[in-house]
C-alpha cells in the first residue's frame, strides 16, 4: 500500500490552495448567508497570500476574542463580520499565543453527506460556535486522487432559523446542529423538544403549560402576593391586572389622563395611573438584578422573571424620571 | 477431577458472579474451565458480533440469563444508518432450541421485531424478566404477546426505544390471573394504558418493588396506585401534574409518607414546586432522584428539595437547575456519588444558560464522594475542572460535554487540555473518559501517559494529528473501548492500535481521516478482527472510510452485513 503524501492536517502544502477555496465556496455558495459570496471571493484573493490556516472555514466571528456569548452580535455561519474584517488572522478563535491549537478539524460530514448538516442560526450570536468550531477541510485526501467534489448548494447547509440580520440585545448563542451532537438519546431529545414547545405557548391555559406564578411586593403592603405569569400575553394585561391587586394600597390617586396605550411599553400604563404615587414596577432577573419592567418582549420577560416588585418613591427616583420621560416623549 | 472436590468448585463458583472473575476461573485449567461452563447461569455478550450463538450455546450449556449488546454506542445518536444489524432473532433460534428453560434477556441496541417478541413469549415457558434499552424494530403488538404469554413474567423494562407506539393496550392484555410482576417500567411509551386494567395489576402483584409509570399517568392517579403499592422500592411517577383539591393533596402526602420503603424517585415529567412538597416525607431516604424531566423546575425548586434529602447518592437534573440549583446541593448532599446534569435545549435553541464550572466546583465542594459525573454545559474553563478533580480523586466515570464543539476554556481562551490532565492526573481510578473542548494532541499525551485505569474513552472533535491517537493507543493498557468522531486521524492512527485491538472489545472511528487501504491492511494483519466500513454514499471518493468499526470476533465476518456495511 503506498504511503499518502505526509501532509498536515488541512491536508495541503502551503503552495495548494484550492481545496480550501473550493471547499470555502462549496460551504459558502450553500448557506443563504448574507456573507457567502463576498466571504468566497475573499477568500480566493487572500488564500494564496497568506498562511492557509487562516483561511479555515469556522463557525462564528473571527477575531472574536471574547468568550461572552451574549455581548457579540450575530452572523453568518462562517462568521464574518464585514464590518469587522480586521486582521488577516482574522480567523484564528485563539490568542495569538496559540495559533496552532484548534487549527484542524474534521470537518468531513460538511463536505461530503451534508444533507445531515443543519446549521441553524438561532437569533443571534455565534460567538461560541466560533470560538469553538474550527472546521478545517480533509478534503486533502481526496485532492490527491482528484475528486473533486460537486458543490451541493441548498441542500448541504438548511439553515433551521435564517436571522443572521436579527439580533437581539441578550441573544442566545446560535447553535450549529451538528449530527448526533451533542449526544443525547432521541428519546431525551423529542422530551426536551416537546416541553419546551409546551413552555414556549403563551396561548395554553395554566394547566396545559404549567404555571409561572411569581411573588409581587408593593412597598408599603403589608403582605405579598402572586400572579400567573403564563395567564397573561402581554405587559398591558399585567399592569391591568397588578392594578386592580393592589389598587387598595395605591396612596395617590390613579390619575388616568387618556394617554394612549403604549405598544410594548410596558411600565407606561401602570405609570400613567401610579404616576401620582411614583410607583415603578421592576422584576428581579434570574442574575438577582433588578430591571424595569418593559424593556425586553414579553416573551423574554417571562422566561426571565423570579419575582415583580412595585418600588416607590425615593428608590423610584433613578428609575422613575426615564419611565415618566418616556411616556411623555411618546405623547 | 473427582465428583467430590467437583462439588466444591461448583459450590464456591456459585458465589463467583461477576463474568470478569469467572472468565479468569475458567483460565485456570481445564478441569475448572468444565466445571465453570456448566455452572454458569449468567452470560454476559458486549458485542453480539464477537461471537456467535453456536458458539456461546455450545460451550455454555445451561445458562438461564443472557445480556445481549448490539450496536455501537454512537447510533444512539443517529450515527449508525438504520438496518446495519444487531438482529437478535438468530439468537432468539439458537436459544429456543438450546436454553428453552432461559429466564432472563436484557438487550441494549439490538433489532427485535414484533415477531421475535412473539417468537419469545411462545419458546421460554419460565421466562421472567425481559429488558429492552434503545432497542428498535418493534412496537406495542409486540408487548402484547410479551403480556399474554408469560405467565411468570417478573419483571418488563422498557426504555428509551425507538418503538411504534401504537397504543397503551398491551398493559391491558396481562390476563387476571397474572400476579408475578415485580419490576414494571413503561416510563419511555406515549401511549395511554387504560388506567382501571394498571390499577388491577398493580393491586393483585403484591410482590411488585419497582413501578414506573409514563406520562399520561396524572397525580390523582399515581395516589390511587400509590395506595394498593406502599411496599414500592422505585417509583417513576408519571406526569406528577394535575389540579387537585385540598383533600386529594392531602390525601397524596399521607399515601406518600405510607411508602416507607421507597429510595429511587424518577418521573416527575411536569412537576412544578407546587406539588413537589408531597415528596418531603420520603426524601429522607431517598438514595436516587432522577429529575431529568422535570422540565419546569428552576435553580430554587431544587434548593428548596435538597435540604429534605440529605441522604442523596445519585441525582440527575436538568441544567435548567443552573449553578444555583448546583450550589444547594453541594451544601445539602454529602454522600453523593452520581450526578447527572442533562441539558434541557441541546439543539441551542432557546435561551438556557445552564450550568457552568461555577455549579460543578459547588458540587464537588460539598460532596468529595463523587464517582460518576456527566456534565452537560456551554462553557467551562480548565480552573473549575482542575478544583473538581482536586476535589473528588475518586471519580471512576468523568464524561463532561461542553456542547459547543471545539470550545475553548470560557476565560482565558485556551485549549482545554489542562482540565483533562488534571483529570487524569488526580483521578487514578478513572474507568471511563468523555472529552470535549478544544483540545490539542496535548490532552492525548495526557490520557496516554496518566490514565492507567481507563477502559473506555470517547472523542469528538479533538485533537491535531496522528499523534493524538497513537498516544492513546500506546498508553492505557486497560483501554477497552475507543469512539472517535470528527477528529484528524488517519492512517497511522488507525494502524498504531494494531497489538491493542484483539484486547479491545472496539474501536469506532467516523469523519476522520482513514482511508480504505489501512482498513484493508489492518484486516489482513489482524485476521480476528472484524473491520467494517460504512459507506456513505454521497461521498464521491471510494478510497475515504467515512464510518469505521473495528472489533474482536470469533465468529469470523459478518454474514448479514447489508449493502453499505464492507467488511475487509
Amino acid at each position: 500500500m503506498s504511503r499518502p503524501l505526509e501532509l498536515d492536517y488541512i491536508g495541503l502544502t502551503e503552495t495548494s490552495s484550492s481545496p480550501m477555496e473550493r471547499s470555502s465556496e462549496k460551504i459558502s455558495s450553500s448557506t443563504s448567508s448574507t456573507l457567502s459570496s463576498t466571504t468566497a471571493e475573499e477568500e480566493r484573493t487572500s488564500s494564496s497570500a497568506i498562511n492557509l490556516r487562516e483561511t479555515e472555514l469556522r463557525l462564528g466571528l473571527p477575531g472574536s476574542h471574547s468568550p461572552d456569548r451574549k455581548k457579540l452580535s450575530g452572523v453568518s455561519i462562517f462568521g464574518k463580520d464585514l464590518e469587522d474584517n480586521n486582521k488577516p488572522n482574522g480567523f484564528s478563535p485563539n490568542p495569538p499565543k496559540n495559533p496552532v491549537s484548534g487549527a484542524k478539524r474534521g470537518f468531513s460530514d460538511a463536505i461530503d453527506g451534508c444533507e445531515k448538516w443543519v446549521f441553524s442560526m438561532g437569533n443571534g450570536s455565534e460567538v461560541d460556535v466560533g470560538n469553538a468550531a474550527v472546521l478545517g477541510s480533509p478534503l486533502a485526501k481526496q485532492e490527491i486522487s482528484s475528486v473533486p467534489l460537486p458543490p451541493k448548494p441548498s441542500a448541504q447547509l438548511e439553515k433551521k432559523k435564517p436571522q443572521a440580520s436579527e439580533h437581539d440585545a441578550a441573544p442566545p448563542a446560535a447553535k450549529a446542529q451538528v449530527v448526533g451532537w451533542p449526544p443525547i438519546r432521541s428519546f431525551r431529545k423529542n422530551s426536551m423538544a416537546s416541553n419546551l414547545a409546551k413552555n414556549n405557548d403563551d396561548a395554553e391555559g395554566k394547566q396545559g403549560s404549567g404555571c409561572l406564578y411569581v411573588k409581587v411586593g408593593m412597598d408599603g403592603a403589608p403582605y405579598l402576593r402572586k400572579v400567573d405569569l403564563k395567564t397573561y400575553d402581554n405587559y398591558t394585561e399585567l399592569s391591568m391586572a397588578l392594578e386592580k391587586m393592589f389598587s387598595c394600597f395605591t396612596i395617590g390617586q390613579c390619575s388616568c389622563n387618556g394617554l394612549p396605550e403604549r405598544d410594548g411599553l410596558s411600565a407606561s400604563r401602570l405609570m400613567d395611573l401610579l404616576n401620582g404615587s411614583e410607583f415603578v414596577l421592576t422584576y428581579e432577573d434570574r442574575d438577582d438584578d433588578w430591571m424595569l419592567v418593559g424593556d425586553v418582549p414579553w416573551q423574554m420577560f417571562t422566561d426571565t422573571c423570579r419575582r415583580l416588585r412595585i418600588m416607590k418613591g425615593s428608590e423610584a427616583i433613578g428609575l422613575a424620571p426615564r419611565a415618566v420621560e418616556k411616556c411623555k416623549n411618546r405623547n | 477431577m473427582d465428583s467430590q472436590r467437583k462439588k466444591v468448585l461448583v459450590q464456591v463458583l456459585n458465589l463467583v458472579t461477576s463474568p470478569k472473575d469467572r472468565s479468569s476461573v475458567s483460565l485456570v485449567c481445564k478441569d475448572w474451565y468444565d466445571v465453570e461452563r456448566h455452572s454458569r447461569r449468567h452470560v454476559f455478550i458486549g458485542n453480539c458480533y464477537s461471537v456467535s450463538p453456536e458458539i456461546v450455546t455450545l460451550r455454555f450449556p445451561n445458562i438461564r440469563s443472557v445480556t445481549l449488546k448490539g450496536r455501537p454506542r454512537f447510533s444512539d445518536f443517529n450515527l449508525v444508518p438504520p438496518n446495519w444489524g444487531g438482529d437478535v432473532r438468530p439468537w432468539l433460534e439458537v436459544f429456543a432450541a438450546e436454553y428453552p428453560q432461559l429466564e432472563e434477556l436484557r438487550l441494549k441496541r439490538m433489532t427485535v421485531s414484533d415477531e421475535s417478541l412473539e417468537f419469545l413469549a411462545a419458546s421460554f415457558a419460565g421466562f421472567k424478566a425481559l429488558s429492552l434499552l434503545s432497542c428498535d424494530g418493534f412496537s406495542t403488538d409486540g408487548l402484547e404477546a410479551i403480556a399474554t404469554d408469560c405467565k411468570n413474567l417478573t419483571e418488563l423494562d422498557i426504555q428509551e426505544n425507538d418503538i411504534d407506539d401504537k397504543s397503551g393496550d398491551w398493559l391491558s392484555c396481562f390476563p387476571e390471573t397474572f400476579t408475578s410482576m415485580e419490576i414494571l417500567n413503561f416510563s419511555c411509551l406515549n401511549s395511554d394504558v387504560d388506567f382501571d386494567a394498571l390499577e388491577s395489576l398493580v393491586s393483585r402483584c403484591k410482590s411488585l418493588k419497582v413501578l414506573k409509570v409514563n406520562k399520561t399517568v396524572t397525580l390523582d392517579q399515581l395516589r390511587s396506585l400509590l395506595t394498593h403499592a406502599p411496599q414500592l422500592l422505585e417509583l417513576g411517577t408519571g406526569s406528577f401534574w394535575q389540579e387537585l383539591t385540598p383533600s386529594q393533596h392531602s390525601e397524596l402526602e399521607r399515601v406518600f409518607s405510607n411508602c416507607k420503603n421507597l429510595y429511587a424517585v424518577s418521573g416527575l415529567w411536569q412537576a412544578t414546586a407546587l406539588y413537589l412538597p408531597v415528596l418531603y416525607p420520603v426524601c429522607t431516604n431517598l438514595t436516587f432522584l432522577n429529575l431529568s424531566y422535570a422540565a419546569t423546575l428552576q435553580s430554587w425548586d431544587l434548593a428548596k428539595l435538597v435540604p429534605y434529602c440529605p441522604h442523596l447518592r445519585r441525582l440527575w437534573v436538568l441544567d435548567t437547575v443552573e449553578d444555583q440549583g448546583l450550589e444547594a446541593v453541594g451544601s445539602n448532599c454529602p454522600l453523593l456519588e452520581e450526578l447527572r446534569v442533562f441539558p434541557s435545549s441541546p439543539d441551542g435553541d432557546d435561551i438556557v444558560d445552564g450550568v457552568t464550572g461555577s455549579g460543578f466546583v459547588a458540587v464537588s465542594n460539598g460532596c468529595p464522594r463523587l464517582r460518576y459525573v456527566l456534565y452537560f454545559c456551554w462553557q467551562m474553563t480548565n480552573a473549575a475542572v482542575a478544583t473538581v478533580a482536586q476535589n473528588c480523586p475518586d471519580i471512576t466515570h468523568f464524561r463532561l460535554c461542553i456542547m459547543t464543539p471545539a470550545k475553548p476554556d470560557h476565560l482565558t481562551g485556551e485549549p482545554m487540555d489542562e482540565a483533562f490532565g488534571a483529570v487524569v492526573k488526580t483521578c487514578t481510578k478513572l474507568e471511563r473518559l468523555s472529552v470535549s473542548g478544544l483540545l490539542t494532541d496535548l490532552t492525548f499525551e495526557y490520557i496516554g501517559k496518566y490514565a492507567k485505569n481507563l477502559e473506555y474513552l470517547s472523542v469528538a472533535f479533538a485533537g491535531d494529528s496522528d499523534q493524538g491517537m497513537q498516544y492513546v493507543m500506546n498508553g492505557c493498557p486497560k483501554l477497552k473501548k475507543l469512539e472517535i468522531r470528527d477528529c484528524p486521524f488517519g492512517d497511522a492512527a488507525l494502524l498504531s492500535g494494531l497489538e491493542k485491538y484483539e484486547s479491545m472489545r472496539s474501536l469506532w472511528m467516523s469523519a476522520c481521516l482513514v482511508t480504505m487501504n489501512a482498513c484493508r491492511s489492518l484486516a489482513s494483519k489482524v485476521p480476528r478482527l472484524n473491520v467494517e466500513v460504512m459507506k456513505d454514499d454521497e461521498i464521491g471518493d471510494d478510497s475515504q472510510a467515512d464510518k469505521v468499526y473495528v472489533y474482536r470476533s470469533i465468529a469470523g465476518p459478518r454474514k448479514d452485513a447489508p449493502a453499505f456495511v464492507l467488511t475487509f
